[in-house]
């Protein structure tokens, strides 16, 4: 079963992207994209896992010896998310500004309006 | 084109990303399976070499110090570009007016908030010695206060985070990251090198500059948040 995780990855990815595709709704495609951006955070994760390994924090009692997993793609994945968060308020805050120039979010809507 | 048409593109294109996406994954260690080495000795030297028990927090503020700082910057510029796309387009029309009339969420709420606040000033302390740090606290500081508006009134909010006090903290935070690493060069070392006595491991006087690039961080993802719950909700209308 050691591949669930990477099928996850996959799955958030794609059923993102579907998500991204077929929009009706700016704000329910940002929304997709955190979906498509969660898949990086398993994929990253999971590569980092090591079997039976706990998380790389050496309080004392916890001998260094025994290894952790990888800290680096813990590290990644931190900054994966803070990135994830900052540009879905700046993609929110572009809707907000589409909403008020054309009065809608949909984005057949405002392509009909553009021609 | 026509949804059936993007459909079809998608079903198409999407088809063959997949295809690349589950040969791309083939490639990958098995899962528990990862020989990273960079990884592994980070966890086997970081203690002694930096003093710090949480090596993941050592790898964002110290080893990859240089990445965090450009990551600051992508927070920083991304709640810049939400300030000035919102603030400057609003209309002056009034505050938001709002109440929250049920009185088991507004004692529950309130009673929250306190605790929350401790919370996250808790985990930004502790994030070199245990799970957390300033990313993860700051962001639990913001919810605190996003609570007093939440359980409470949005004046009640405002009045908590001034907006020239949050402003403030947002640029004195982003700087002070800039700044210790200037100090680093100051002191003759490379850029964001941990030049500072390094404490003793496993209490909060350790780690060198972890602790403060870990506080810089904290401030700047509290202010960040807090700015962005401003200017959002400063768009909305509430029926009266």
């Amino acid at each position: 079963m050691s591949f669930l995780p990477y099928a996850l990855a996959a799955w958030l990815f794609f059923v993102g992207l579907y998500g991204v595709v077929t929009s009706r709704n700016l704000v329910h495609l940002v929304i997709c994209l955190g979906v498509v951006q969660s898949s990086t955070y398993v994929l990253l994760l999971a590569i980092g896992y090591r079997t039976g390994k706990k998380a790389p924090i050496f309080t004392s009692g916890v001998p260094v010896k025994v290894g952790a997993v990888d800290p680096v793609v813990q590290a990644l994945t931190l900054t994966d998310i803070v990135v994830g968060v900052t540009v879905a308020a700046l993609l929110l805050a572009l809707v907000i500004e589409i909403w008020k120039r054309s009065g809608t979010v949909d984005p057949d809507e405002l392509r009909r309006k553009d021609t | 084109m026509t949804r059936r048409a993007r459909l079809g593109l998608f079903a198409v294109s999407g088809a063959a990303l997949a295809g690349l996406f589950v040969w791309a994954l083939t490639g990958l260690p098995a899962f528990g399976d990862f020989h990273g080495e960079y990884g592994r000795i980070l966890n086997s030297v970081a203690g002694t070499e930096r003093h710090v028990t949480n090596v993941a927090s050592s790898v964002v503020f110290d080893y990859r110090g240089f990445d965090t700082l450009g990551e600051e910057f992508i927070l920083f510029t991304a709640v810049m570009g939400v300030a000035l796309l919102l603030r400057e387009a609003r209309d002056d029309r009034e505050r938001p007016r709002d109440e929250v009339r049920s009185d088991a969420v507004r004692a529950v709420g309130l009673a929250l908030v306190g605790p929350t606040v401790v919370l996250g000033l808790y985990i930004v302390a502790h994030g070199y010695l245990t799970p957390g740090g300033g990313f993860q606290g700051g962001v639990a500081l913001a919810a605190g206060l996003v609570l007093l508006y939440a359980a409470g009134r949005y004046r009640s909010y405002r009045a908590a985070s001034p907006q020239g006090m949050v402003d403030f903290a947002e640029g004195v935070s982003a700087g002070g990251y800039v700044a210790v690493g200037i100090a680093a060069l100051i002191a003759g070392s490379a850029y964001l090198e941990n030049v500072v006595d390094l404490g003793t491991k496993g209490t909060l006087a350790a780690a060198g500059t972890i602790p403060i690039l870990n506080a810089t961080a904290g401030l700047e993802v509290a202010a960040a948040m807090v700015l962005l719950f401003h200017e959002f909700l400063e768009e909305v209308i509430y029926p009266e």
